[in-house]
């Protein structure tokens, strides 16, 4: 059930985004930035990823859950960081200079997630994105899943940041539904 | 007074707005194709213009507005056809308005007769389509005036302070193109011939300064000769090739002699001829634009009537009649210059626009205080020039931002104006003779500020007349004036604005406050409370000493609320009171609200900014200061009272701080409430002037902070909520949300 909905949302994107921004690419195509946490590979739709950045030591936010590592001055505004690792079950990331951050837009909101390094930029096609299998949802929060893709023998997982987020902060986060209308970001 | 002026204001500048609007719309007016929603936008513009003018009593450019209103709705209506001749009418009708707004914002009598030409042609509409040659010679003296006003306006825009003066040189050419003999009755017309010697520049002399001089006798038409002017090869630019001929309409007052006096100084070195009495001068040949004339040696061949903008109709009067053309083509050729008479001076600006730039300026102070930072390492002496460049960057800086929060101030006169009618409203309910005196009305701040001020300052000034001040008869059994004085005044001090409301009635009651303060429990039985602390007890909420409830003071709501929007607003609220003289209120309050003064604490690795306004005093306690109280809550006797510790590192579970109080350091803060708390911080790096930045804008709201920054380094801090962190720490850490932080809403638009 999760995954069903995971991936409407992923057909909806592309549908919205893959004709007018991403060019010459084939219509159904959709890129993806992935990058690694330890061992394992995500990806994120390329359209909600504003920038990629170094890792700056952080200011942390009291009482929230270890994820958050704290915030960051991007450029005069104050963005949260999450950390993946952590938000996985991994324990809190040991930064070192060559840690990154990826920043991304949802919504009106810009944020930062912590992760070990960038791996690849991927043109994926929606035919080729497999659905998560039917995970013990007690184990693996599958909501922010938004599917499996094969790259070379590598599995990576593609997130739902819209889910993601909106599963981690707050309440009035949930409500914002909207991915990141394609013209903000280019 | 100066309330009806600021309306005035306004008034011209949507008037101004308006008359953009009816012009664009009358020159989209095409003969058969009435769009309906031009002419209701034109009618509405005209009908608004006519009824503000009512409003401030312009009878006479109410009247012209009327008739121009009348056909506006015969056409609004299809009663009557639009014609090529009928737009032009009312486009003339346009100017005229224009005009007569000029008049009224320079509180100047409208001369009679203005516009009358015009308006008779608007009646004529009103009443049947006038045949086409009715549009003849009047229409061009007009246009021609007109032409000669807009020349005139156009060509001095480095001469502001004498715009009056050369709109009334057009009004003059109007007046004189219409009716020359009744315009120069009981006045002195003279002919100055003004023929300066080509050095005469060489001896540092300016004709132009006598050419104003000139002006300011009298109105001024001056006409420029270019006879003597060289071709451009022959040209040069250190002789003066050009002479004039100034026709000069004056009062009584100016004699022959006055006149000479304008060129005592180069009588050697020019001819001038003064004659008095002259025929009036054909109208289009005194349109010459002075400073043009001056500026454009481009050859003997080029008239100065013909420098840009050209007026259509000046040059041959008598061959256009028949050409309805001409006129409508001027509208549009002078574009901008249309409504000379009344030039707006301000923009209206996009709030948000403004807020971008607060904010970028935000930026630079942090970026700047960033490099401050990083230069203070370097080895001194060895860049003394960047040193000094960044000191320069650091004035500018500071500059900036000032002017940039200068936009957004407001002057105070916005909220004093509303008190007069409800000293009024309230003198009349209770019985008492109430006099308001107001002062400082034009200190500016923060747009924000101002609109915040509102209540807390009405319900002082409630406080004063309800309380503080006596009835008639008591103030004359006391030996004071019956009428009581309520003073409110605004003043810049040290980056702050304070405002006072001070009245003259009784003073604090202090017996009274204590008594009810005992009673309601605010104080303990017995305690012994200095003159200044009972002062401040009607800031407590719950506290009213009003001896019967009055819907005028309402019922206990009253300082307590003023305390907490003040303090909402970054601001702080005193009370100075002597009995039977009266109470003085003081509010200080930032002068905005996108930085604040805040003082930079240390926890553990983390750094906060608690605000300024928050703090008491810190100090570093004793060990026998220190109590345990029940589990784990310490007390600390401070000043004689006991207060709660809250440890910040517990509280935000901060690692690697000093645990005990005795070698931390304790911060007294105050809450806006009044409760005090003593927070415990590893050390208090110092005071610092720090921009607000929003942690909601991408992240969410978190309990104890009410706001983030950037630090000099270029890291986060997070500004503290001193009442957040109070219902923290009463709930062992975890509160539920506040209704609001203690902080207002931090800077609009994140970038």
């Amino acid at each position: 059930m999760h995954s069903s909905t995971a991936l409407s949302n992923i057909g909806s994107t592309g549908g919205s985004t893959g004709g007018a921004a991403i060019g010459a690419a084939n219509a159904h195509e959709d890129q993806y930035v992935t990058f690694t946490v330890g061992t394992e590979e995500y990806g994120v739709n390329i359209l909600a990823v504003r920038e990629i950045r170094g890792w700056t030591p952080e200011s942390r936010l009291p009482n929230l859950p270890d994820y958050v590592r704290g915030v960051i001055n991007l450029r005069g505004i104050i963005i949260p960081i999450f950390d993946l690792r952590a938000r996985f079950g991994g324990g809190a990331t040991e930064v070192t200079k060559r840690h990154v951050v990826v920043v991304i837009q949802v919504g009106e909101r810009t944020r930062g997630i912590l992760v070990d390094a960038i791996s690849d930029i991927l043109a994926i096609s929606q035919d080729a994105i497999r659905p998560p299998p039917d995970l013990d949802t007690g184990l693996v929060d599958t909501e922010y899943l938004s599917g499996l893709y094969t790259v070379d023998n590598r599995m990576v997982t593609l997130l739902d940041v819209q889910r993601l987020f909106a599963v981690e902060a707050s309440e009035e986060d949930a409500t914002q539904k909207a991915l990141p209308a394609p013209d903000r970001l280019s | 007074m100066e309330d009806l002026s600021r309306f005035k204001q306004t008034y011209f500048d949507e008037s101004a707005e308006l008359l953009a609007v009816a012009e664009a719309g009358l020159l989209r007016l095409t003969p058969g194709t009435a769009d309906a929603d031009e002419v209701n936008a034109i009618f509405r513009a005209v009908h608004s213009i006519k009824g503000g003018g009512g409003a401030f009593g312009f009878t006479d450019l109410v009247a012209f507005a009327h008739e121009f209103e009348t056909v506006m709705d015969l056409v609004r209506n299809d009663a009557i056809p639009i014609t090529t001749e009928l737009v032009d009418t009312l486009i003339r009708a346009n100017d005229v308005l224009g005009t007569m707004l000029g008049y009224a914002r320079d509180e100047a009598p409208v001369p009679p007769g203005t516009g009358d030409a015009v308006a008779d042609a608007l009646r004529r509409h009103q009443s049947a389509p006038p045949p086409a040659t009715d549009a003849g010679p009047p229409h061009n003296d007009l246009d021609a005036a007109f032409a000669a006003a807009h020349a005139a306006e156009t060509t001095h825009p480095d001469d502001e302070d004498d715009e009056a003066g050369i709109f009334g040189d057009a009004m003059a050419a109007i007046l004189d193109a219409r009716n020359p003999s009744a315009a120069a009755a009981g006045r002195q017309r003279w002919t100055v011939v003004f023929r300066p010697r080509p050095d005469l520049l060489l001896s540092g002399n300016e004709p132009a300064f006598m050419l104003r001089a000139l002006r300011r006798l009298g109105e001024a038409e001056v006409e420029c000769h270019l006879d003597r002017l060289p071709g451009l090869a022959e040209l040069d630019a250190e002789q003066l090739h050009l002479s004039w001929t100034i026709t000069l309409l004056t009062g009584p007052s100016v004699d022959r002699e006055r006149i000479a006096d304008v060129f005592e100084f180069v009588a050697d070195e020019c001819d001038v001829t003064i004659t008095a009495d002259a025929p009036p001068p054909a109208v289009p040949d005194a349109a010459a634009p002075l400073p043009d004339a001056l500026r454009s040696p481009s050859g003997p061949s080029v008239p100065a009537a013909a420098a840009p903008p050209p007026p259509p109709a000046t040059p041959e009067p008598a061959s256009r009649p028949a050409d309805p053309a001409a006129p409508r083509a001027k509208p549009a050729e002078n574009g901008a210059a249309q409504h000379a008479g009344l030039t707006s001076h301000t923009i209206r600006v996009d709030l948000d626009k403004i807020d971008r730039l607060v904010n970028m300026v935000g930026e630079m102070v942090i970026t700047q205080a960033m490099i401050a930072e990083h230069v203070r390492e370097l080895p001194p002496g060895e860049f003394q020039e960047l040193l000094e460049g960044l000191e320069q960057l650091a004035q500018h800086t500071r500059e900036l931002r000032e002017s940039v929060m200068s936009i957004r101030a407001q002057p105070v006169s916005s909220v004093f104006s509303r008190m007069p009618r409800l000293v009024r409203e309230l003198a009349g309910g209770l019985g008492k003779e109430v006099q308001l005196v107001t002062s400082g009305e034009t200190t500016e701040v923060d747009k924000t500020v101002v609109e915040n001020l509102v209540d807390p300052l009405t319900h002082m000034i409630r406080n004063s007349i309800d309380h503080g001040l006596e009835t008639p008869e008591e103030r004359e059994a006391a030996g004071k004036p019956r009428t009581g004085t309520v003073t409110l005044s605004a003043q810049h001090r040290s980056g702050r604005i304070v405002i006072e409301v001070a009245d003259d009635g009784r003073g604090i009651n202090r017996g009274r406050v204590l008594a009810k303060a005992v009673e309601k429990g605010l104080v303990q039985p017995g305690a012994s409370l200095s003159d200044e602390e009972i002062d401040h007890l009607i800031f407590l909420p719950g506290f009213s000493t009003a001896e019967k409830v009055s819907n005028v003071s309402g019922r206990g709501v009253g300082m307590d609320v003023v305390r907490r929007n003040i303090t909402s607003l970054g601001g702080r609220i005193g009370v100075y009171s002597s009995p039977g003289e009266g109470s003085r209120f003081v509010l200080s309050l930032p002068l905005t609200l996108a930085v604040l003064d805040g003082m930079v604490i240390s926890v553990g690795e983390e750094r906060f900014v608690l605000p300024l306004t928050n703090i008491v005093e810190s100090l570093r306690p004793k060990p026998s200061d220190l109590h345990g109280l029940v589990n784990r809550c310490d007390v600390m006797m401070a000043r004689g009272e006991y207060v709660r510790l809250v440890h910040l590192n517990r509280l935000f579970g901060i690692p690697g701080a000093t645990e005990d109080a005795t070698r931390a350091l304790v911060v007294l803060v105050e809450t806006e409430e009044g409760a005090r708390l003593g927070l415990v911080v590893d050390e208090v790096l110092g005071q610092q002037q720090v921009v607000i930045k929003s942690l909601e804008a991408n992240f969410r709201r978190l309990d104890g902070v009410a706001a983030a920054t950037i630090l000099g380094d270029g890291r986060v801090a997070l500004i503290l909520d001193v009442a957040g962190l109070r219902d923290m720490s009463r709930q062992g850490g975890s509160a539920p949300p506040r209704a609001a932080a203690a902080l207002p809403a931090p800077e609009p638009a994140a970038v």
